[in-house]
């Protein structure tokens, strides 16, 4: 859940980047880097960072996930928020770090890095109260919340507060907006006609608005649904919005 | 490559179905629709969760004192009490009390334990005739077919579909596809049946241990006509059923109604507290109740697991699952389908027979996120992952724990986990995107026959920013 409190503006903050962006979307983390450090806080990235674990937690290895959470726990000893592109991470190390590690030896160590976990875009809007200024074109824009930034986080309303401040954005409601776009880590690949038929009306009901950008919190979603939309535009010759992580696409149009 | 599990064909099949695919998300729609409109305050509604899964946490924290308890209260009601540790007895004891009676046929109000129980066919394979009086219930016997929904069992069916069962069952009754004209026909045929029917069956919605009342809610009256016109009463029901005070009552019916179907209310709400009493003009003479374990109090000994016996059967999860909204209840191939089915299921029946619906799941959680006693099911799901996975099985109590643990993902996920936790800084990435490409041989194609494939970037986040300068002490 959202913070109730909001700390007070931090000097010094750590950052996860998760390992999707670390290999597939790095723009989007280092993009999350500059939005922070343009608010005037110093960004450490441990580079012994990997995984938050959350792919062997839900596929049931919780031995092997433990190991990677005991680890990434070291990596991030100091008393200092530490943020997350992703809410799927986030959720990872908010709420199911003290589930993975109830009874063991690192549980006080597991709550004590929960308690400093946020959201990017939570962060963004709730501690450093950010205000944008956008120098970007006209554009009209849909966004996807992760199942897990809306559910776990309880933080969906942070995209659209961020995205409300920049005034040539149009933002478009889709259809079916709350509902999962079908990627669910391993499911996708578990369950592959299932999760298929959750991003063709995921990607139906997002094109139907007419947007030409699609923005989320979580690269997961993203890889998904952005996925199917190239897919589409080469084998049925369907417009494909452009997809964005919602760090890249606002530093894309607010920095000078 | 193995070979497709029924329920990789069931699902295959059911996706294929655009036209019930469409009718299934009209129905959801609906429902989902009708529920929000329940619930216009979220603090109130949240409020009420609250109070609802503390009764139910409540009566499991003392399920075996309130069982005995609503065992005395019953028996001094009148009601007789049988305990069943598996469906085959629950069935052996409805048929005992039938041979008893020399009954031939049994009219029943929906009951999923009954369900559960596979009790018409048992019947009928000793000649007596189940008859189901529950219109959706009706539908499908009609039709040879298992509910494909909790509460709703013949919500696959389209009107059209209904319209041509009823006229090639019932030539007499002109064709139509008139709901009203429909429904008429079913009460006219049913309405003699419950009279000649020498025994009436239902189930429980609550049980509560402090009275020894059965409360049944239901919408048509059939429930009504099956528990009070035939001689003999037999309710089924799970252990789990109980609460402990009548006050408990008015929160679980105030938000089971409105998850389930987003009626403030339903229709008629049935107390039965025992048979007919000799200065009373109607009734049962005799009422019975089954108490059906199957597996229950396996559940119950586990404190995470228990959770899933706080179900109220409202079927909320389901509605609002965008994975049964796409393969329907059938796909799963289980009595209780949906999310509810997805952590009761295995439980009940162990990981062997229904270990593959637990994948089924994105864990996107808009089940918990509804369900009126907070169950948190993703994260049963979740546990029942690591059982089905699982070294150490003698910590759970779920059957078939670690059965589906197989070498070769094993490993993987081992050597996965090996690297992640000794970052050597340069090849992490690579390494883990071929480990993680190993787990899955067979389904690789899965993901690019709909979506293209991800491309790994030239340089990580990890290079980048430490080109960057950004500090990493
Ligand atoms: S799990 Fe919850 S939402 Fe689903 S049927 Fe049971 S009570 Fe209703």
């Amino acid at each position: 859940m959202s913070q109730t409190t909001n700390p007070p503006k931090p000097d010094t903050i750590y950052f996860f980047g998760t390992c999707l962006i670390d290999l597939i979307y790095p723009k989007a983390g280092v993009s999350a880097v500059q939005l922070l450090q343009r608010e005037r806080v110093k960004v450490i990235y441990p580079q012994a960072q990997t995984c938050c674990g959350q792919p062997a937690w839900n596929s049931g290895y919780r031995d092997e996930a433990r190991q990677v959470a005991r680890a990434q726990i070291k990596f991030f000893p100091k008393n200092i928020p530490i943020v997350i592109p992703s809410g799927s991470c986030a959720g990872m190390m908010k709420t199911h770090y003290p589930e993975l590690f109830k009874g063991e030896a690192d549980e006080v160590e597991a709550l004590n890095l929960a308690n400093r976990v946020y959201e990017l875009t939570e962060f963004l809007v709730d501690v450093l109260k950010v205000q944008l200024q956008d120098l970007g074109e006209a554009v009209e824009v849909a966004v996807h919340t992760s199942c897990s930034a809306r559910r776990e986080m309880g933080v969906a309303d942070k995209i659209e507060q961020l995205l409300g401040q920049l005034s040539n954005v149009d933002v478009k409601e889709q259809a079916y907006k709350t509902e999962c776009c079908g990627f669910g880590g391993t499911f996708a690949i578990k369950e592959p006609e299932i999760s298929a038929a959750m991003v063709a009306d995921k990607t139906l009901h997002i094109r139907a608005t007419g947007a030409t950008q699609l923005v989320s919190q979580d690269c997961g979603c993203l890889m998904n649904i952005s996925g199917a939309f190239a897919y589409q535009a080469q084998h049925e010759g369907k417009a494909a919005p452009k997809a964005q992580h919602i760090a890249e696409f606002l530093w894309e149009r607010t920095h000078g | 490559m193995a070979k497709p599990t029924e329920f990789r064909i069931d699902v295959e099949k059911a996706l294929g179905k655009t036209e019930v695919r469409a009718h299934f998300r009209k129905a959801m729609d609906t429902l989902m629709t009708n529920r929000r409109n329940q619930f216009p305050d979220d603090a109130a509604l949240q409020a009420l969760r609250t109070q609802a899964q503390a009764i139910r946490a409540n009566a499991l924290s003392k399920l075996p004192e309130l069982l005995e308890q609503l065992e005395t209260n019953l028996t001094k009601n009148g009601v007789q009490v049988h305990w069943a540790e598996t469906t085959d007895e629950a069935n052996q004891i409805v048929l005992g009390i039938m041979q008893k009676h020399h009954a031939q046929s049994i009219i029943k109000g929906k009951s999923m334990v009954s369900e559960e129980m596979g009790l018409n066919h048992f019947l009928e394979e000793r000649g007596i005739e189940a008859l189901e009086s529950d219109l959706g219930e009706f539908i499908i016997q009609l039709d040879g077919e298992t509910p494909s929904h909790i509460i709703m069992p013949a919500i696959h069916k389209s009107k059209e579909q209904i319209s041509k069962l009823f006229h090639e069952k019932f030539p007499d009754i002109p064709y139509t596809d008139n709901v009203d004209e429909l429904t008429a026909s079913a009460r006219r045929i049913l309405r003699d049946k419950f009279y000649a029917a020498p025994v009436g069956l239902s189930g429980v919605n609550f049980a509560v241990a402090e009275t020894g009342t059965l409360c049944l809610v239901e919408n048509e009256g059939n429930g009504r006509m099956s528990t009070t016109i035939p001689p003999v009463h037999i309710a089924v029901t799970g252990i789990e059923k109980v609460v402990e005070k009548l006050s408990d009552i008015p929160p679980l019916l105030s938000i089971l109604p409105r998850s389930a179907t987003g009626q403030p209310i339903t229709t008629y709400f049935n107390m039965i507290s025992g048979p007919r009493k000799a200065d009373e003009k109607d009734g049962p003479t005799e009422v019975h109740l089954v108490l059906l374990d199957n597996g229950r109090s396996r559940i119950y000994s586990d404190p995470e697991l228990l959770a899933t016996l706080r179900c109220i059967r409202c079927g909320a999860c389901i509605n609002h699952c965008p994975v049964y909204v796409r393969i329907g209840g059938h796909s799963y191939g289980t009595v209780y389908p949906g999310p509810i089915g997805t952590i009761l299921e295995p439980q009940k029946e162990g990981l062997k027979v229904h270990g593959e619906l637990i994948q089924a799941s994105s864990l996107c959680g808009a089940c918990g996120e509804v369900c009126p006693v907070r169950i948190p099911i993703p994260n049963i799901i979740n546990r029942l992952r690591h059982d089905s996975v699982r070294k150490d099985t003698e910590n759970t109590p779920t059957q078939d724990a670690g059965t589906r643990r197989k070498p070769l993902e094993a490993a993987i996920w081992q050597a996965w986990s090996w690297s992640a936790s000794h970052p050597s800084l340069y090849n992490f990435g690579g390494k883990t995107a071929t480990q993680l490409r190993g787990l899955v041989p067979n389904n690789l194609g899965a993901w690019t026959k709909v979506r293209t494939a991800p491309k790994l970037a030239e340089q990580t986040l990890h290079q980048q920013l430490k080109a960057l300068g950004v500090d990493h002490e």
